[in-house]
C-alpha cells in the first residue's frame, strides 16, 4: 500500500509540470487554434535561462534561498515570455489567415531551430543545474519518502493555477482572451485588439512553460537542449486529454498523465513507458474527442 | 505529368534504371548510395503526398510504416543465404511485398482513426502511431530491439530503387488522374460537398493511408537492403518530418514537385557537410522561412488551398 | 472492396512487366574504389555523432582523437607524413554512418576510418570498411557483433561480455551482494548488451536478479521505476547506462531512501557525474579503463595537454577517441606503410600497447584486450578499488 501511495507522490509531482507546460498550449490552441509544437523548447530555454541567471542572482541574494529561486524563476520566466511573443510576432502572426497546417509546420521548425540552436550554443552535453531552492531533509512518513522540492513543485504549481485563474476570469486582459476565444471576429469587432490579446497569451503561455523549466530542472539537475521534446508531447496529449483549451482540463490533464505514466511504469512495464502518452491521446481521441472536460464552453481561454 | 504518357514513363523509368544499374560498377560508391536514397526518397515523399498532398490528411508517422517495411523485409531475406541473380530477386521482390502489405495493413488501422479527426490532431495521432511502432519494434527482442538488425543482403542497387520510384509515381499518378481518384482531390478540396456529391471520404481517407503505407513499407525495405543495418531509432519522428517537409517543399499534390524536393532535399546535407555543425539550423530556418514566404511549395505554381 | 479493385485495374499489365523486368536483374554491384594516400598526408577518417540526440557522446570522442592527432603530428607524424583527420557528422542519425563512411573512402580516399561511440552506428559502417578494406577501429562500441563485421574492424574499448563478466564478479564476490535489481536503459544497445552479460555472469556466480527496470536514455525522472525496485529490496543496483542518467538515479534512489550500492560500467565515467549526482553517489562502483589517480605519465600528460586543449576533464570516450588514434598510428609505424592490409595486420597483432586506457592487446576477435579498473565514488572523487585483468 505505501508503495502504491509512493507512486502516487511520484506520478503527482511529475503531472504538476507537465500540467504547467499544458496550461501554455492549452491557452494558445484556445485562441488560435493551432499547436505551437515549440512550447516544449520554450520549457528547455527557461531551464538554461534559469541556468545561466542562477550565478549572477547568487551575486546579489544569498544563495540557495526561497528569494532566490523565486527571483531566479521571475526573471527566467519574464525572458521567456518576451522570447514567446517574439515567436509569435516573428514566425506565427504573418500566418495568421494561412491553412492551420502551414502554422503547424512553421511551428515544428521553429522548434527544431531552438532545439538545434541550443545544442550550438549552449552545447549538446548536459549540465548541472545549480542549486537555487534550498533543499530541506526528506520527509518520511511511514515508509513514504516526500522531498522538499517535490513539495515547492506542488505548491508553485498550485499559486501559478491559480494566479491564471484570477488573470483569465477576473481582469480586463483575461475578458478580452475569453472572447477572442469564443469568436475572433465578434472580438475584433467589439473593439479589443486581436494582435495585443494573442501577444499577451503567448507571453503568459511560454511564462508558465519557464516555471516549468525552473521546477523540472530543480528536481532533475540535468539540463540539455534537447530536454523539452519528450515533456512537450506528453503536455500536449495532457491538453487534449483535459480538453484542448480548457484550463482546469489541461491542469487535470497534466496530473492523469504524469499518474498513469508513474503507476505503469511501476506496476506493468517501465518499457512502454514513452507510448503510453501517446496510447491515452489515441484512445482519448477515438472516445470522446472534445476531452474530459472539453464542453465547458465558457472557461475556454 | 499528363496521364496518357504514364505507361510509357514507367516502362521508360524502369528501362533507364535497369541500364543504369549495369553500369553501376562504374559510379563512385559514394553517389551510387546518395542515388539509391534519392530512389527511397522519391518513393517516400510520392507515397505521403498521396496522404497529405492529394487528400488532405495531415500524417506524421510515415517513418512508422518505414519501419514496418524494412523490418519485414529484412527478417524475410536473412533466413537465405548467398543465391543466383534469379533467385536473389525473386526473393527480394516477395520479401519487398511483404513488407509493403504488411505496412499496409499498420496504414488501414493508423487510418481508421482519420474517420474522426483531422487537421493538426490528426498530425498528433499520428506522430504518436509512429512512435508506438517505433517502441514496439524497440522491445521485440527477435529482430535485436534497441541493438538493432543486421541485413545481411546488399541488394537494393539503382534498379530496385528506381524502378519502384518509377512505379510509386505511376500508381500515385494515375489513381489521382482516374476517375475514381478525383475523389481524393475532392475529400481534401471539401469533404462534405464531396460527401454531398456522393463520395465515401471515409473510404478515400483509408485508401490513402493503405497505398501511401504500403509504398512507405517497399521504401523502408528497400532502405534496409541498402544501409544493411537498421534500428527502431532511425524510424524516429524526425524522419517523419524530413519526409514531410519534402512534400511541403514541393508543393502538397504537386508530384513532380515532390520528385524535385526528394531530390533537393537528399542532396543538400551532402553539400551542407563543410558546414555539418550547422546544418540543422541551416535546415530549420529554410523551413520556417519556406513556410512564410512560399507555403504553397517550391515548385507549385498553384496558390495553396486556401481553407 | 472497390478500392482496392480500383487499384488492381491501374496495375494490371503494367507491374507485371515490371516485375518481369525485375526477375531479370543482376542482384547486386560491388564498389569499384581504390583508396590511395593522397598527397604528403595520411587521411584517416572519423564519423562520429556531433549533432543530434547522442551529440555529447560523439562531441566527447572527436575531441579525444583530434588530440591525438595533434599530438602526433606535433611528433613528426608517422612515415614523415602528417595526419590530416577527416570528421564527418553522421548527426546521431540512422542511415547517415554508411553515407559517411562511403564518402570518406571513395571520395575523399582516407586509409582508415575511426568511429563510432554507439555501436548500431559502428555497425552500419563495419561491413562497408570491410568491403573496401579499410581498417576501421570503434573508439568505443560495446557490442560484441561489431568486430564480427570482418577482419578489418577493431575496437579499443571493452566488449558488453567482458565488462559485464567483471561487474557481476565484483558484485558477488567483493561486495558480496546475493539480490540484485538491475535498472537498464533501452535505448541503448550498450546498456542492453551490458544488462545481459552481468545478469548472465551474476546469475552462473549464484546471485539472483530479484528484479528489473527499464528507462530511455534521456528520461529523467525514475521515481516509478525506483519505487518499484524498492519494493523488491535489493542488496545492490545495477544501472548500466551513462553518467547523466546514471547521477539523477542515484540522487532519487536516495530521495527515495534506497540506501543500497549502486554500480555501472564505464558510461558512468565523466566529470559531469558527479556535479549531477552530488553526495547521493557516495559509495558507488564503477568499472572504467584507468583511474585518474594514475600516476603513469602517460595518463597524466593526457588529462593535462586535454585540459589545456578544451578546459574540460576527459570522460572515458575522450580517452578510448583518444586511444583509437593512437593505436591506428602505432599499427601504420610498425606497419611501415598506410596499406589496409598490412596495418590490418599490424593492428591485428598489437600487443601490450600502453594506451590512456590501459595495456591494450588485440585478441584473436580485433576485439581490445585490457585490464578493468573498479572506482568508488568517495568525497565527491574517483577513488580506485581494484584492478580486474580478462
Amino acid at each position: 500500500m505505501s508503495e502504491f501511495i509512493q507512486q502516487l507522490i511520484n506520478g503527482l509531482a511529475l503531472g504538476s509540470i507537465l500540467a504547467l507546460i499544458a496550461l501554455g498550449y492549452t491557452m494558445v490552441y484556445g485562441i488560435l487554434r493551432f499547436i505551437n509544437f515549440a512550447h516544449g523548447d520554450i520549457f528547455m530555454l527557461g531551464a538554461f535561462a534559469g541556468f545561466y541567471l542562477a550565478p549572477k542572482v547568487a551575486t546579489v541574494l544569498p544563495t540557495p534561498s526561497i528569494g532566490s529561486g523565486l527571483a531566479v524563476m521571475g526573471i527566467s520566466m519574464a525572458i521567456c515570455a518576451g522570447l514567446g511573443i517574439v515567436i509569435e510576432r516573428l514566425a506565427y502572426r504573418p500566418l495568421r489567415s494561412r491553412p492551420k497546417l502551414t502554422v503547424l509546420i512553421t511551428a515544428i521548425g521553429v522548434s527544431l531551430f531552438l532545439e538545434y540552436t541550443g545544442q550550438f550554443v549552449f552545447g549538446a552535453a548536459p549540465k548541472k543545474f545549480p542549486e537555487i531552492i534550498p533543499v530541506y531533509p526528506i520527509m518520511k512518513l511511514g515508509g513514504l519518502s516526500v522531498t522538499s522540492n517535490q513539495i515547492i513543485v506542488l505548491a508553485v504549481t498550485l499559486i501559478l493555477l491559480l494566479a491564471l485563474r484570477f488573470i483569465v476570469l477576473k481582469t480586463k486582459i483575461g475578458m478580452a482572451m475569453r472572447a477572442l476565444a469564443f469568436n475572433p471576429e465578434a472580438a475584433a469587432l467589439m473593439g479589443i485588439n486581436t494582435d495585443v490579446v494573442i501577444s499577451f497569451t503567448f507571453g503568459l503561455g511560454s511564462a508558465l512553460a519557464a516555471a516549468a523549466g525552473i521546477l523540472f530542472a530543480v528536481n532533475y539537475p540535468a539540463i540539455d537542449p534537447l530536454m523539452g521534446i519528450l515533456p512537450g508531447l506528453k503536455a500536449f496529449v495532457a491538453a487534449v486529454l483535459g480538453g484542448i483549451g480548457n484550463l482546469p482540463g489541461a491542469a487535470l490533464g497534466g496530473v492523469i498523465i504524469g499518474v498513469t505514466e508513474t503507476l505503469v511504469a511501476g506496476y506493468i512495464s517501465s518499457t512502454y513507458r514513452d507510448a503510453i502518452a501517446f496510447g491515452i491521446l489515441i484512445l482519448i481521441l477515438l472516445i470522446k474527442p472534445s476531452g474530459l472536460l472539453g464542453k465547458k464552453e465558457i472557461e475556454k481561454v | 505529368m499528363n496521364i496518357r504518357h504514364a505507361k510509357t514513363f514507367l516502362l521508360g523509368a524502369i528501362a533507364l534504371s535497369f541500364l543504369v544499374s549495369l553500369g553501376a560498377n562504374h559510379i563512385n560508391s559514394y553517389w551510387l548510395f546518395i542515388a539509391y536514397d534519392i530512389g527511397i526518397n522519391i518513393i517516400l515523399a510520392v507515397s505521403l503526398n498521396l496522404i497529405n498532398g492529394y487528400t488532405g490528411q495531415f500524417s506524421l508517422g510515415h517513418a512508422g510504416f518505414m519501419a514496418v517495411g524494412a523490418y519485414t523485409a529484412a527478417v524475410i531475406t536473412n533466413q537465405f543465404g548467398e543465391m543466383n541473380t534469379f533467385a536473389s530477386g525473386a526473393v527480394f521482390l516477395s520479401a519487398l511485398f511483404a513488407g509493403g502489405l504488411l505496412a499496409a495493413v499498420a496504414g488501414l488501422l493508423v487510418g481508421i482513426p482519420t474517420l474522426r479527426l483531422r487537421g493538426d490532431y490528426l498530425a498528433i495521432v499520428t506522430l504518436g502511431f509512429g512512435e508506438i511502432i517505433r517502441v514496439i519494434f524497440q522491445n521485440m527482442e527477435k529482430v535485436g530491439g534497441a541493438r538493432g538488425l543486421s541485413v545481411i543482403h546488399d541488394w537494393t542497387n539503382f534498379f530496385w530503387a528506381f524502378g519502384f520510384a518509377a512505379v510509386t509515381v505511376y500508381v500515385v499518378t494515375s489513381l489521382v488522374h482516374s476517375t475514381y481518384g478525383r475523389g481524393f482531390i475532392a475529400v481534401r478540396d471539401d469533404e462534405v460537398a464531396a460527401s454531398a456529391m456522393g463520395i465515401n471520404p471515409t473510404k478515400y481517407k483509408v485508401t490513402a493511408f493503405v497505398i501511401g503505407a504500403f509504398f512507405a513499407g517497399i521504401a523502408g525495405g528497400l532502405y534496409a537492403h541498402s544501409k544493411q543495418f537498421i534500428t527502431p531509432g532511425g524510424f524516429n519522428f524526425m524522419q517523419s518530418i524530413a519526409i514531410v517537409v519534402m512534400v511541403i517543399l514541393g508543393g502538397m499534390g504537386n508530384t513532380i514537385g515532390v520528385i524535385i524536393a526528394a531530390v533537393l532535399l537528399t542532396l543538400l546535407p551532402e553539400f551542407l557537410r563543410p558546414v555539418a555543425e550547422y546544418r540543422m539550423i541551416i535546415y530549420s530556418l529554410l523551413l520556417i522561412i519556406l513556410m512564410l514566404t512560399r507555403p504553397q511549395g517550391l515548385f507549385s505554381l498553384r496558390k495553396s488551398p486556401a481553407k | 472492396m472497390q478500392t482496392f479493385q480500383a487499384i488492381m485495374k491501374i496495375w494490371r499489365g503494367q507491374f507485371l512487366a515490371a516485375a518481369v523486368i525485375a526477375l531479370f536483374l543482376t542482384g547486386c554491384n560491388k564498389p569499384s574504389s581504390a583508396p590511395g594516400v593522397g598527397g604528403d598526408t595520411i587521411k584517416v577518417g572519423e564519423f562520429a555523432s556531433m549533432t543530434g540526440s547522442e551529440a555529447t557522446f560523439g562531441q566527447s570522442s572527436h575531441k579525444g582523437t583530434a588530440l591525438a592527432i595533434d599530438d602526433l603530428n606535433a611528433a613528426g607524424g608517422v612515415l614523415g607524413k602528417k595526419f590530416e583527420l577527416l570528421m564527418e557528422d553522421d548527426q546521431s542519425q540512422a542511415g547517415q554512418p554508411a553515407t559517411v563512411v562511403r564518402k570518406l573512402i571513395s571520395r575523399d580516399g582516407v586509409v582508415a576510418i575511426l568511429g563510432e561511440v554507439a555501436s548500431s552506428r559502428s555497425l552500419e559502417a563495419a561491413p562497408i570498411c570491410q568491403q573496401n578494406k579499410i581498417p576501421m577501429i570503434s573508439p568505443s562500441s560495446t557490442n560484441p557483433k561489431v568486430t564480427e563485421a570482418g577482419d578489418y574492424i577493431f575496437r579499443v574499448c571493452f566488449i558488453d561480455p567482458f565488462q559485464g563478466t567483471v561487474m557481476a564478479n565484483f558484485a558477488l564476490h567483493t561486495l558480496h551482494l546475493k539480490n540484485v535489481a538491475v535498472l537498464t536503459d533501452v535505448k541503448s544497445d550498450y546498456s542492453l548488451g551490458l544488462a545481459k552479460f552481468f545478469k548472465e555472469g551474476f546469475i552462473a556466480g549464484g546471485g539472483k536478479i530479484i528484479a528489473e527496470q527499464n528507462y530511455s536514455g534521456g528520461d529523467k525522472d525514475f521515481n516509478a521505476q525506483l519505487t518499484s525496485l524498492k519494493s523488491s529490496k535489493p542488496d545492490g543496483i545495477f544501472v548500466p547506462g551513462y553518467y547523466t542518467e546514471a547521477g539523477l538515479i542515484a540522487l532519487q534512489a536516495k530521495q527515495l531512501g534506497i540506501n543500497v550500492p549502486l554500480f555501472g560500467g564505464d558510461g558512468w565515467e565523466s566529470s559531469s557525474l558527479v556535479p549531477i549526482g552530488g553526495a547521493a553517489l557516495e559509495g558507488d562502483y564503477f568499472s572504467t579503463h584507468y583511474s585518474p589517480e594514475d600516476t603513469s605519465p602517460a595518463v597524466q600528460d593526457f588529462v593535462k595537454k586535454f585540459k589545456a586543449k578544451y578546459k574540460e576533464t576527459p570522460d572515458a570516450m575522450a580517452a578510448l577517441g583518444y586511444d583509437s588514434a593512437m593505436i591506428l598510428a602505432a599499427a601504420m609505424k610498425s606497419a611501415g606503410t598506410t596499406d589496409g592490409a598490412k596495418v590490418r595486420d599490424a593492428l591485428a597483432a598489437v600487443k601490450d600497447f600502453s594506451g590512456v586506457t590501459g595495456k591494450i592487446t588485440m585478441d584473436a576477435n580485433r576485439n581490445a584486450s585490457k585490464p578493468a579498473v573498479i572506482l568508488t565514488i568517495k568525497n565527491g572523487e574517483f577513488k580506485y578499488v581494484e584492478t580486474i585483468s580478462p
